[in-house]
């Protein structure tokens, strides 16, 4: 790139620019003026979202890269803008999505003198930081920048964010721009040890009920066609996490569901019964363990992840590789025996049938009066067939979907996982309809998530995005209304709660919608949904006591999963 | 079980970056013993000795945790056993010409050496081990200790394996 003596703000947008970024999600204040004023010139070439609330920008961000693999670039001004990114940090940093946030901060003689709008944005975002920096000269600018986006997007991504002060924003620079392509101290692709993975191959030529565990380590290494020949060829029943569903189609032979807390039945339960069990990209979270000291104490457990820091943490695993799952998978494939596993894979179908006949029939196809969240995520599922994106809250709709809805393709499933944050939905969504513009991304949300980021509804109506969002009310919070139905004696402590009209509220931003209360017009609700070339919002009244089963209760182990409320909850 | 480790890590001289390596102990309820941090023989890196009392298991999380941190370089533990460790102790003490000869005795004993001398204080050094420094302590306490100052703890790994072998490896 050529020598311009330019101003820092500038520098901020044209480093953007080389990092071929093409969507930003912010929210301009006073300390990050000076970069606004420069990406006033750059109208043409970068697209800016003005998000209501940085939260929004920044879960905008996480859904952008979530849903098309590049990482999500957000801008906040200092002190309240910033502060409202954590939130966002904290999600991203647990999930591992790259984002790069840069914030504002007062000019540089004013740090630590509690000017106006100043913050310690350094110190507060480090817990929450894969990595973080203050620059306060606009020659450090293109450097920091190339850092901060190869740290956030290669090894584990993560967020990363970097503070600008006002004066660094003025200050000129000669302009340079090189692309970050080491950094002495980090390593972000560890040097496979290819002796233990053929120590892995044996174990598992050897395994006579084998078992793969996959999370989102297959999908941010992009290793779904080498775990489907792997799978393939080895015969190995693939179960995933949370956040690995997509990595592999729910409708192949070898897949056998959904683990942890309200995971299928078959999954958790022969977890404990498998011989080898083989766990990739994925970091053994409570909810899909259970109680750590019955997890899988018969296997063989051999455990592949692209953070060292993961290996052995929950899990004493017998073989702790640190790979990347792409060639990991690779590697192993081309040893792995050629198996079909039929007999053993007849037990998970033996407890799958038990979960269809116990939970899943009467959830997909009810025979009660009221509408389930079950059946209208079953029936978007089906009327997809899975060829959308599907951005989740938190809470009991999450599961629902999680549980019904059949994910097909890769970043199909974006939900907040490990911080379990309500109002991720809404903003995610916006993002990830920006990451893949041809691809339907609906929106499934809970009536309390909704209204913790509910203002975003102004981002759609500004920049014209057309997420569709479906609102499964139920006028509780309620998966933790569930929870005080199970564990607290049914003392509803603060979890019913009265919704405004979301119709109006919706008109109000020039969004169309309507309401379903009755089954006869849910596939109507749904057709029209989909139909719709814009933004559309589709409230479901569902079932106020309605329970996600099977349930994993706190301190159970992954074998004493309930099937359904017929069986209890106390344990 | 739990016991002391001495944590040894290597890092960049980033601003922060002591307090990303704090973080790490205080999310975990993990008291720091002590903590003392300077340049090491190479330009630009800098050596952390942390002492924690944890167990095994504990210490190899909280150094991963520590080395995944982008701005380490290396992070190490080890048993009191695997390292040649020593503190540095400071005594300020009124200087009483009546009791030069006990002074002088105890000085001998415990190895200590006198750094300044004034007409009003007199300042002593010791370096040895905690309980070593204590010792002294103890002894001198009968004089009017005026101030006491302690360092942390540093120590060197008795594998012969240097940090630039580590890096040649990264």
């Amino acid at each position: 790139m050529s020598n311009l003596p330019i101003s820092g703000a500038e520098a901020v947008i044209r480093s953007l620019l080389a990092e071929n970024v093409t969507t930003i999600f912010g929210y301009p204040g006073g300390a990050i003026m000076p970069i606004y004023d420069a990406l006033y010139d750059f109208k043409e070439d970068v697209n800016h979202i003005l998000v209501r609330h940085e939260q929004g920008a920044i879960h905008a961000a996480q859904g952008f890269a979530r849903a098309c693999g590049k990482t999500g670039v957000v801008f906040a001004t200092s002190g309240p803008g910033a502060t409202n990114l954590i939130t966002g940090l904290a999600d991203a940093l647990i999930d591992s999505t790259p984002v790069v946030c840069i914030t504002g901060q007062v000019a540089s003689h004013l740090l630590g003198t509690d000017a106006f709008q100043e913050t310690d944005v350094i110190g507060i975002s480090m817990p929450v930081t894969k990595w973080n920096i203050q620059v306060t000269k606009a020659a450090d600018i293109p450097a920091a920048l190339a850092r901060a986006f190869y740290i956030a997007s290669t090894g584990r991504p993560g967020p990363v964010l970097v503070d600008i002060t006002k004066d660094a924003q003025f200050g000129k620079l000669d302009f340079y721009y090189e692309k970050c392509s080491s950094v002495r101290s980090y390593v972000p692709h560890p040097k496979t040890d290819f002796a233990l993975l053929e120590k892995a191959v044996e174990l598992i030529n050897q395994a006579e009920r084998p078992y793969l565990l996959i999370g989102q380590g297959i999908l941010l290494a992009e290793a779904e066609n080498e775990l489907l020949a792997f799978v393939e060829k080895s015969g190995i029943p693939v179960a995933s996490t949370l956040l690995g569903l997509g990595a592999f189609p729910a409708d192949h032979p070898k897949y056998v569901g959904y683990l942890g807390m309200h995971g299928n039945y078959a999954p958790n339960i022969l977890t404990n019964e498998c011989d080898v069990l083989i766990a990739i990209g994925m970091r053994f979270d409570d909810r899909v363990t259970g109680d750590v000291s019955r997890y899988a104490k018969q296997a063989t457990i051999i455990h592949i992840d692209i953070d060292k820091a993961e290996l052995n943490k929950i899990v004493k695993t017998d073989l702790a590789i640190h790979a990347d799952a792409k060639e990991a998978l690779h590697f192993m494939s081309n040893l792995i025996l050629q198996k079909s596993h039929e007999n053993w894979l007849q037990a998970f179908r033996k407890l799958e049938q038990e979960e269809v006949h116990e939970v899943i029939l009467d959830a997909v196809n009810p025979k009660g009066h009221e509408l389930k969240m079950s059946e209208v995520v079953h029936l978007i599922s089906e009327t997809t067939k899975g060829d959308a994106i599907i951005v989740t809250d938190v809470g009991q709709h999450q599961m629902i979907t999680s549980r019904y809805f059949k994910y097909q393709l890769p970043n199909s499933n974006i939900t907040s996982g490990g911080l379990g944050t309500m109002g991720f939905a809404l903003p995610a969504a916006i993002g990830a309809k920006l990451g893949m513009p041809q691809k339907e991304v609906i929106a499934i949300i809970g009536d309390g998530g909704f209204q913790m980021t509910i203002q975003e509804l102004g981002t759609i109506l500004q920049a014209e995005i057309a997420v569709k969002i479906v609102i499964l009310n139920n006028n509780f919070l309620g998966m933790v209304r569930q929870w005080q139905q199970l564990f607290f004696d049914k003392r509803y402590s603060f979890t019913d709660i009265k919704n405004p009209n979301f119709l109006k509220i919706a008109e109000g931003y020039s969004i169309k919608g309507h309401k379903v209360t009755q089954r006869d017009e849910l596939k109507d609700g749904v057709n029209t949904l989909l139909a719709s070339k814009e933004s559309y919002l589709l409230e479901v009244m569902v079932e106020q006591e309605e329970n996600v089963f099977p349930m994993l209760p706190t301190g159970a182990s992954v074998s004493e999963i309930i099937l359904s409320e017929r069986h209890g909850a106390n344990v | 079980m739990e016991q002391t480790y001495n944590i040894s890590l290597f890092t960049e001289n980033s601003i922060g970056i002591l307090n990303r390596i704090t973080i790490i102990f205080t999310r975990r309820h993990l008291n720091i013993e002590s903590i003392t941090a300077s340049e090491c023989e190479i330009s630009g890196v800098y050596r952390y000795t942390i002492v924690v009392n944890t167990s095994l298991e504990q210490v190899i999380k909280v150094v991963n945790q520590i080395e995944k941190q982008v701005d380490v370089l290396k992070a190490f533990y080890h048993a009191d056993a695997e390292v040649v460790y020593q503190e540095l102790a400071l005594y300020k003490l009124p200087t009483n010409l009546d009791k030069g000869e006990e002074i002088e005795r105890i000085l001998r004993q415990h190895n200590a050496r006198i750094l300044s001398l004034s007409t009003e204080f007199t300042t002593i050094e010791k370096t040895g081990r905690p309980e070593d420094i204590n010792a002294l302590f103890a002894d001198l306490k009968a004089f009017g200790v005026l101030e006491f100052a302690k360092s942390g703890r540093v120590a060197i790994s008795k594998p012969m394996k240097t940090l630039e072998d580590y890096l040649k490896e990264i």
